[in-house]
């Protein structure tokens, strides 16, 4: 087992004409959290959205835990890995959605239970322990039986933690996971996110919430126009940025 | 909750504006719906002693019956049809999709009348009367008899439940992408196959926008079948119309059908509630409002 849990080589990714990832090189090491900063339109979305091949990659190569992503290599020639073997693939890495995707006709507990009964064929019973351990780790023990629609943002985002969090995954992406929430919640959800970086967990955030990045994050990337602009730990690049892009986009959001 | 702190002011009891339009247009409409009941009830030979004595006549609830179950089966076939079209014409297979849009467009666009008879017909088209069913250009496997396989119900089964179809696939197809993407994702995200993810997430979801519509188009088939009187299949219309054929009470046997017709889509109306209920769980804060709170609701002004 190697150190590195995710590595990009020369990733490119394109809608149309519009290239959004114009090759970026990068590595996350085993317990490692990261996080992606950079204005919008940058890519860092994007990316995260090629780790679990959300969006497939026109070009490079991207591994995670020393695997291709969504393909087989063999003789110099690329195959494409059958939708099975993708989806047995997704279900070791979580994602945390801007829009936190709660299923709605389902209550708190059902989200969190459906996939590890649908998908890693737990029991029941076992499914509902591990969920409801979950849920009162991220603070909702009194919720196990409300629909995502009589919860508030802080909330649902916290489910869609524990949701995550429920298939065991060594990897878990964060798409800006308090972007559509109001101030005052913001906090919840940054605490606990903030307990699973100290558990170990590998960690990809794609955030705009500097504070949380200087105090989590063990490296930050800042990414603009589809490049990697300057990574490194927060009191480099948040303390002493390089770039003059870096100095500007902090300038504008502290 | 009214005036019991100190100090608040006086719950606001002002006079409503006065609104004469709305007392002389209940007026006018209470004397027409009054005069029309007078017709009924007296002055006219509606005769509601022969309604009464056909309305559980034998015949008529034979052909309520023949309504009844070629209406179900049609529907099921109807929405089995249409799953089927609309997730081929949903899927990236160009050849799929285009047999989907096909299939729509025929029967869509064909009265049913012409599609029910033409299903009747069809079995003048074989030589001899025999289906040859096999390989395409190659040998034939089966030699049933037509007259066999095509009954009169099943023409009118095909008839009314291919049409059905038609429709449903574009209600289905409307339900399925009305769900949105991010559901799709957070789904696969989990790992979740792709009958999975139809299956537990995105069709529980798609129901809420399929049952209206198809609550409407069952009623519509409860009625459509009696179209299916013109092959002689044995439902309520064809029955009735047996009837008033000998002894003339033309009127009075439409009006026993048209109470029947009246029971039947009555009935449908409870079972959409309640399905609509089970699949409109966590769409709303306010969740399961009784079927009397809701009626009461609806007589009550907003605000």
């Amino acid at each position: 087992m190697s150190d590195v849990m995710v590595k990009a080589e020369a990733v490119h990714k394109r809608f149309g004409a519009n290239e959004v990832l114009k090759g970026i090189d990068l590595t996350v090491d085993r317990g490692e959290v990261m996080c992606l900063l950079g204005p919008s339109g940058s890519g860092k979305s994007t990316f995260l959205r090629c780790i679990n091949h959300l969006e497939r990659i026109n070009a490079g190569r991207l591994w995670v835990d020393g695997e291709l992503v969504g393909y087989r290599e063999a003789n110099g020639k690329l195959y494409e890995l059958h939708e099975r073997i993708v989806a047995s693939k997704r279900r070791e890495i979580g994602m945390v959605f801007q829009q936190f995707n709660l299923f709605p006709h389902m209550t708190a507990l059902e989200n969190v239970t459906l996939a590890q009964t649908e998908v890693l064929k737990r029991g029941r019973s076992d499914a509902r322990i591990r969920a409801c351990e979950l849920l009162d780790r991220v603070g909702l023990g009194d919720k196990y039986d409300a629909h995502p629609v009589a919860l508030s943002g802080g909330q649902q985002q916290r489910v869609a933690i524990a949701r995550a969090l429920a298939m065991d995954p060594k990897l878990m992406l964060f798409d800006e996971p308090t972007s559509a929430l109001d101030p005052e919640l913001v906090g919840d959800v940054l605490d606990v996110m903030r307990d699973l970086a100290r558990s170990g967990m590998t960690m990809i955030v794609v955030t705009h919430e500097i504070g949380f990045a200087r105090e989590v994050a063990d490296t930050v990337v800042f990414m603009d126009g589809g490049v990697v602009v300057e990574t490194g730990p927060p009191a480099e690049v948040l303390g002493a940025p390089k770039h003059e892009r870096t100095r500007s986009f902090l300038s504008k959001v502290l | 909750m009214t005036g019991s702190e100190p100090g608040r002011p006086e719950d606001i009891r002002a006079v409503p504006v006065r609104r004469p339009g709305r007392w002389i247009a209940a007026v006018i409409t209470l004397v027409i719906a009054a005069s029309l009941i007078r017709f009924a009830v007296t002055d006219s030979a509606v005769g509601w002693g022969t309604v009464g004595h056909y309305m559980f006549n034998s015949v008529i609830l034979h052909g309520v019956i023949g309504t009844v179950y070629l209406s179900l089966a049609a529907m099921a076939l109807g929405i089995i049809l249409g799953v089927i079209a609309a997730v081929m014409r949903l899927s990236p297979n160009p050849i799929l999709k285009s047999v989907s849009w096909l299939y729509i467009f025929f029967f869509r666009g064909t009265p049913l009348l012409v599609q029910i008879t033409f299903w009747y017909a069809i079995t003048a088209l074989f030589p001899h009367n025999i289906i040859a069913i096999g390989i395409p250009f190659g040998p034939a496997l089966f030699h049933p008899d037509a007259n066999v396989i095509i009954t009169i119900f099943v023409a009118a089964l095909l008839g009314l439940g291919v049409n059905e179809g038609a429709y449903m696939a574009e209600i289905v197809r409307a339900g399925i992408i009305s769900v949105p993407e991010g559901q799709t994702e957070a789904a696969e995200s989990l790992g979740l196959s792709r009958m999975q993810l139809m299956r537990r997430i995105v069709l529980p979801q798609a129901m809420r926008v399929i049952l209206p519509p198809t609550g409407n188009e069952f009623i519509s088939m409860l009625k459509n079948s009696s179209l299916a009187s013109i092959i002689a299949f044995t439902e309520l219309y064809f029955e009735s119309q047996a009837i008033y054929s000998t002894n003339y009470k033309t009127v009075q046997l439409l009006i026993v059908e048209s109470i029947w017709y009246l029971m039947l889509t009555s009935v449908l109306y409870v079972g959409q509630y309640f399905l609509e209920r089970k699949f409109g769980q966590g769409f709303s804060r306010s969740e399961r409002a009784t079927m009397k709170e809701r009626w009461l609701a609806r007589g009550a002004p907003t605000r």
